[in-house]
C-alpha cells in the first residue's frame, strides 16, 4: 500500500542535512508552510540555501530561520519587504548571500528542473545587471538570456486536501510556487488541511498529482496573517 | 498642488486624477497587470460596466476590489500582498503558468511605477544602486518584455525636483525600450521611434515649463 501521510513535520523533515537547498512555496504569507518551517528550525540544521519569492516577513517562519542563523544563501525575487528586517541585518552584514532572479525566471526555472529541461532562453532580463555574463542569442527576433534549471533537496509546501498517494489541491492564491516545487525537490513535503481518502478528490481538479510528492503531513488551520505590507 | 507664480501657475493632477486618466485608456475586454504602488489605484477607478480582467503574477485573473473591512482573507491578494476579491468567472494558477501569461504576451496592458523612463522608452524601476540598498526585482522584468504594453505611472519629478524622464537611466535598466506610454502628474507622454510626444498637460501648464521639468528633448502633441 502507497501511504505518503506522516503525522508530524518533525517525522517529515527529519532527513534533511547541513547545507541542504530547500524550497519554500508561498508569496507574502500565502501559501508558506509555517508549520514546515518551524520543523525545519527545530530541526537544527544549517547552511541552508532557500528558494522562496521573498526573504521573510516579520520574525516567524523564514525570518526566524532567518534569524536563528540557518541560512546561507537565499535565491529569491523580491527580499525588500517592510517587513524583512531579519534578512535585511544579515544582508546588510554580509551574513547571507543573495542570488536576486527575476519572478518569471525564478518560477520557469524551477519548473524546468521538474521537467527534465537543464536550461532555456528567456526574453527577461536582457540587457540588465541580472543577466551580466549570461550567454544571450537571438531568438525569434528578440534577444534571449540562458537560464538553468533550478533544483532542491526538499520542497516545503502548502496545500489544501491530500490524500495517501500525495494528490493535492489548494487554496486560491496560497498555490503559487506550490506545484512546480513540489516538481523540482528530490523530496516533497506538503502541510495539508484535511486528508481525505483516495478517490475523494475530483481528478479533473487536482492540481498536484501525487508522484510529485512524498510526504503529507496533516495541520491545523490556521487563519493566514497579513505579511509584506502595513496594517 | 498649486505653483503660485503666476503667469505660470498650474494645478498638478492628483494621484486619483492621474489612476483616472490611466483608466479611461483601459478598453473594454482588456487583461491588465497593475505593478505595486501608485498603479493599483487604477482598479478604483475603471467603470463598474466595464469588463477588464484583471491579473495578478502571484496567480490569480479575475480578481475584484478590496474585500469590505473584517472580511479579509489574506489567502487571496495581489502582487503588493493586499486583500483582493474574486469576480465570478475568476481564476486561480501557479506561479510558472502566471509568467507564461505575462511572458507569452497574453497580458494587454500592464502599468508600473518607475524611477526613471528614458527618451528611447527604457525603464528603470527595480534598483537605485545604493550601496546600503537592498534591491528587489519581483515581476517586474518579465512585464517590461512580455506585457503587450508597458505603461509607467509615476511623479515628474522626484521629491527633490530631479527629472525622471531622461535622457538615458542613471539608475540600473528593468527593461530595454519597453515603454510605450508615461502618466506622470504633469503630462501624459507618448514613446516612440521619433522619441517623446506630449499627448496632455495638466491644467495651466506651458510645453516650456514641462520641457523645463524633463530630462530630455519632448515634441508638441
Amino acid at each position: 500500500m502507497i501511504d505518503k501521510i506522516v503525522p508530524t513535520p518533525a517525522q517529515a523533515l527529519a532527513d534533511v542535512q547541513d547545507g541542504a537547498t530547500v524550497m519554500i512555496g508561498g508569496f507574502g504569507t500565502a501559501g508558506i508552510p509555517d508549520e514546515l518551517v518551524d520543523a525545519l528550525i527545530e530541526r537544527g540544521v544549517g547552511g541552508l540555501t532557500i528558494v522562496n519569492n521573498n526573504a521573510g516577513n516579520g520574525d516567524h517562519g523564514i525570518g526566524a530561520l532567518l534569524a536563528a542563523g540557518r541560512v546561507r544563501k537565499v535565491v529569491c525575487s523580491f527580499p525588500r519587504q517592510v517587513d524583512s528586517w531579519h534578512f535585511d541585518r544579515l544582508y546588510r552584514q554580509g551574513e547571507v548571500e543573495l542570488e536576486l532572479v527575476p519572478q518569471g525566471t525564478l518560477a520557469e526555472r524551477i519548473r524546468a528542473a521538474g521537467a527534465g529541461i537543464g536550461g532555456f532562453f528567456t526574453p527577461t532580463g536582457y540587457g540588465t545587471e541580472l543577466a551580466r555574463g549570461k550567454e544571450t542569442r537571438r531568438l525569434d527576433g528578440r534577444w534571449q538570456v540562458f537560464e538553468t534549471a533550478l533544483h532542491a533537496d526538499f520542497a516545503l509546501i502548502k496545500a489544501e486536501r491530500g490524500d495517501r498517494w500525495g494528490n493535492l489541491t489548494y487554496r486560491m492564491t496560497a498555490r503559487n510556487f506550490g506545484p512546480i516545487m513540489a516538481m523540482a525537490a528530490r523530496t516533497t513535503v506538503a502541510s495539508v488541511h484535511e486528508v481525505v481518502p483516495l478517490g475523494a478528490l475530483d481528478p479533473e481538479a487536482v492540481v498536484t498529482p501525487g508522484l510529485f510528492v512524498q510526504r503529507v503531513v496533516p495541520v491545523a488551520r490556521r487563519r493566514t496573517q497579513a505579511g509584506g505590507i502595513r496594517v | 498642488m498649486t505653483q503660485s507664480s503666476s503667469p505660470d501657475a498650474y494645478t498638478r493632477w492628483s494621484r486619483d486624477e492621474m489612476a483616472r486618466r490611466v483608466a479611461r485608456d483601459i478598453a473594454e475586454g482588456m487583461v491588465v497587470n497593475l505593478g505595486i504602488g501608485l498603479p493599483t489605484l487604477v482598479a478604483n477607478h475603471l467603470p463598474a460596466d466595464r469588463e477588464v480582467l484583471m491579473h495578478s503574477e502571484n496567480g490569480v485573473l479575475g480578481f475584484g476590489p478590496a474585500p469590505q473591512a473584517g472580511e479579509e482573507d489574506y489567502d487571496l491578494i495581489n502582487a503588493g500582498k493586499q486583500p483582493v476579491t474574486l469576480r465570478p468567472g475568476g481564476v486561480f494558477f501557479h506561479h510558472a503558468d502566471s509568467f507564461g501569461m505575462m511572458r507569452g504576451g497574453h497580458i494587454d496592458v500592464c502599468v508600473l511605477g518607475a524611477f526613471q523612463v528614458a527618451a528611447n522608452g527604457d525603464l528603470a524601476n527595480w534598483h537605485t544602486g545604493a550601496p546600503d540598498a537592498i534591491p528587489a526585482v519581483g515581476g517586474a522584468m518579465d512585464l517590461a518584455v512580455g506585457a503587450g504594453q508597458t505603461w509607467v505611472m509615476m511623479e515628474h519629478v522626484t521629491k527633490t525636483g530631479e527629472p525622471k524622464v531622461v535622457e538615458r537611466c542613471t539608475y540600473p535598466l528593468t527593461g530595454v525600450a519597453c515603454v510605450r506610454r508615461i502618466y506622470t502628474d504633469l503630462a501624459v507622454i507618448e514613446v516612440g521611434p521619433e522619441g517623446l510626444r506630449v499627448a496632455e498637460r495638466c491644467p495651466g501648464l506651458s510645453l516650456e515649463r514641462l520641457q523645463a521639468l524633463t530630462g530630455t528633448p519632448l515634441h508638441a502633441g
